[in-house]
């Protein structure tokens, strides 16, 4: 009879239900973390991403030229953005990340389809992300057995049912081998520092208020902006050592290569540990306990891990989720490290995101010190 | 009168609003230097709002005032550097030491000569050789008499001290109040808040506030008289049962026990009078007529107190 008492069983199990209904923000975490899950997994994420934006170098536009970006358009796989004249514009784009693909057909290509003389059309493809890349790659034989069926009439008849006349070269940039290591371990760092950077920051704030000892530093003359930096100043230095850590991880055990501006990349990340650092201290300012503090940051960090385009490629999600993504942080300096470290870019090829990250900060900052204002009574 | 350079804070028509919920409301105070002036009132009531007001960590919404000749709405810094405040919490840092955490303190205010006030704290506190030892393992006693050496570490003229006794057992209670009226003989003035009575008979001063405002201020001598109280000492045989008859008849405003001794007090003189009379009359116990004293005062305040919280004090 005493081993288990139902009342007593009772009472503690509808305690737990009044205290779970009390902490709002346990609550609405239990509820909100799988409902995003259930619906970036389902809707926003794409491992076989399509609609990949493409740049064409035509010096030759005859009808079997022009049926290959025919049958790469209606595949679904490639959109055709625009059109390039020089090699260097179509590197340049896919650097900058504007375009993924540069298909380049050469000149006089048709005339040499003709005289049998099996030409290449070159398909450069940003490969730094090979989820991105792999898919549409391939895709493409197949598509170019049908785009061109119907224009190997006359002459070519013959080929028709054999291999094409000519053949397709596909060169996988910045990442020759298709690692995936070379992709994930750069857009790693962003995902490390914002995960230390915000939580910490946000934990270490509210911990003076939990603890009441904000009170007291308060009580002395001691100004708010003195109290910011010094408490925020440690943390930037973790975030230091952390990124020393990562590069030299990177270098010497997964082999990838760092290959563009180190000054673009210093810049580019001092400005991303000062807006994850503007994002923890607003997330202190909503958070009443140590722990809201870390739940709140966990539930930033789903988005940032799955919408920023670390996890699964950016080019493939629904637009909807593109536009959730461009607000996160962790995307646009994503960018700017893959871009740095495997394509070489320099500080002019990753001002957007330097932009970007900048307007998201200001966003932030206005946000946070108004909040900051409200909670000072 | 005191004129304005004697008083240490003189504050008007100070009020404070959180959402449309008013938690002190024209509040007027005047502390003399040098005073020890006690703030009494029930949980809830707005000590802490009014305090944290004077030292300029809250700005009010209304009212005005100085605090050690300084406007309270535009020099709170200036306030800060001469006033020692000692939260209700413990406010220290329990993951620094004893030594880490008055150092740290006496930084803020830019000391000079660091060093040797930390040390000459630590040897008055007596706590040369635990220095290094980390704050949040010292027990409730020692953690109040640190708070209190952290806020005097500057020299301030002014101590503002929020219920600085709470869950303090009486030892240290007595030694604290020691400090206090030592530190009050030298000039500093003191405002604090309390509950305890014992507290409250030492303070020169009195002021007592319920739901934001002030009741009752003054001299603490003065008090029984501005409430009005009469009190008749009583003594005899089978006290309880007396007191529970007396708890019962009517112009009988508080009857308070001290040993075998009743004091039965009431605000209208007349009818506590006559309740005497009858009572004489029966000769069963020895009826004598006294001052009203600030024990009594304090009882017939307390008990007229309630919590003042509006909303439960639950989140959500």
């Amino acid at each position: 009879m005493n081993l288990f008492s139902f009342a007593r069983f009772g009472a503690v199990l509808f305690k737990e239900f009044v205290q779970m209904r009390r902490d709002r923000v346990t609550f609405g975490m239990m509820i909100g973390i799988p409902i995003m899950q259930l619906l970036l997994f389902g809707f926003a994420i794409n491992s076989d991403p399509k609609h990949l934006p493409t740049l064409v170098e035509m010096a030759d536009d005859g009808p079997i030229a022009r049926a290959v970006v025919m049958g790469m358009q209606t595949s679904d796989y490639f959109d055709f953005i625009g059109i390039v004249t020089s090699q260097q514009e179509g590197d340049r784009a896919l650097r900058e990340g504007s375009a993924n693909f540069v298909l380049v057909v050469p000149p006089n290509f048709e005339r040499d389809v003709v005289r049998g003389l099996n030409p290449d059309i070159l398909l450069s493809a940003d490969a730094s992300d090979p989820a991105a890349a792999s898919g549409a790659v391939a895709a493409m034989s197949g598509i170019i057995d049908t785009a061109i069926a119907d224009v190997l009439t006359g002459p070519l008849q013959y080929t028709a049912g054999a291999p094409p006349p000519f053949s397709i070269t596909v060169h996988r940039q910045y990442n020759a081998e298709g690692k995936t290591s070379t992709n994930i371990v750069p857009g790693l760092l962003a995902i490390i520092l914002s995960m230390t950077m915000v939580m910490i920051t946000a934990v270490a704030i509210v911990r003076e208020t939990e603890k009441g000892t904000m009170e007291a530093l308060i009580a002395t003359p001691v100004r708010p902006a003195e109290v910011m930096l010094g408490k925020i100043i440690p943390y930037v230095l973790v975030g230091y050592v952390q990124t020393f850590v990562f590069l030299i991880a990177a270098r010497f055990l997964f082999d990838v290569p760092f290959i563009g501006s180190r000054l673009a990349f210093f810049l580019g990340f001092n400005l991303y540990i000062i807006v994850n650092l503007a994002l923890g201290f607003l997330i202190s300012t909503v958070a009443k306990s140590q722990m809201q503090a870390m739940q709140i940051s966990f539930f930033t960090l789903l988005p940032t891990i799955l919408l920023s385009g670390f996890m699964f490629p950016f080019a493939g999600m629904p637009g909807w989720a593109q536009v959730i993504g461009t607000t996160i942080p962790a995307t646009h300096f994503l960018r700017l490290t893959r871009k740095v470290m495997l394509k070489g870019a320099a500080l002019p090829d990753i001002s957007g995101d330097m932009l970007a990250i900048s307007i998201i900060m200001l966003v932030v900052v206005v946000i946070a010190l108004r909040r900051y204002r409200q909670t000072l009574d | 009168m005191t004129t304005e350079a004697e008083l240490a804070i003189a504050v008007s028509g100070l009020t404070k609003r959180f959402g449309d919920r008013t938690v002190v409301d024209s509040f007027d105070m005047e502390v003399p230097k040098g005073a020890i002036y006690g703030f009494l009132g029930p949980n809830g009531s707005g000590k802490t709002t009014t305090i944290r007001m004077m030292c300029g960590l809250l700005i009010p919404d209304g009212g005005s005032g100085q605090c050690l000749g300084y406007d309270i709405l535009t020099e709170p810094q200036q306030i800060k550097e001469h006033v020692g405040y000692m939260t209700q919490r413990f406010s220290l840092y329990e993951d620094l030491t004893i030594r880490e955490n008055l150092d740290f303190m006496a930084r803020m205010y830019r000391m000079k000569d660091r060093r040797s006030k930390v040390q000459k704290a630590l040897a008055d506190l007596g706590l040369s050789d635990r220095a290094d030892q980390l704050a949040g393992t010292l027990s409730g006693g020692w953690k109040q008499r640190l708070s209190l050496a952290a806020c005097l570490l500057h020299d301030p003229q002014l101590l503002l001290l929020d219920e600085p006794t709470a869950g303090v057992d009486p030892k240290a209670r007595r030694d604290f109040w020691d400090e206090i009226r030592r530190l009050s003989a030298a000039g500093v003035t003191v405002l604090v808040s309390t509950h305890y009575m014992d507290e409250a008979i030492q303070c020169d001063y009195i002021a007592y506030i319920a739901y934001g405002k002030k009741l009752i201020s003054g001299p603490a001598r003065e008090i029984p008289r501005i409430i009005g109280l009469t009190t008749w000492r009583v003594e005899g045989p089978e006290i309880s049962k007396l007191e529970a008859e007396l708890r019962r008849t009517e112009g009988v405003d508080q009857v308070a026990r001290f040993g075998a001794v009743l004091h039965v007090s009431g605000t209208n003189a007349k009818a506590l009078d006559r309740v005497a009379a009858e009572q004489q009359k029966r000769k069963t116990h020895k009826w004598q007529k006294k001052d009203a004293e600030l024990e009594e005062a304090f009882i017939y305040l307390m008990a007229g107190a309630t919590d003042n919280f509006l909303t439960p004090a639950v989140p959500g």
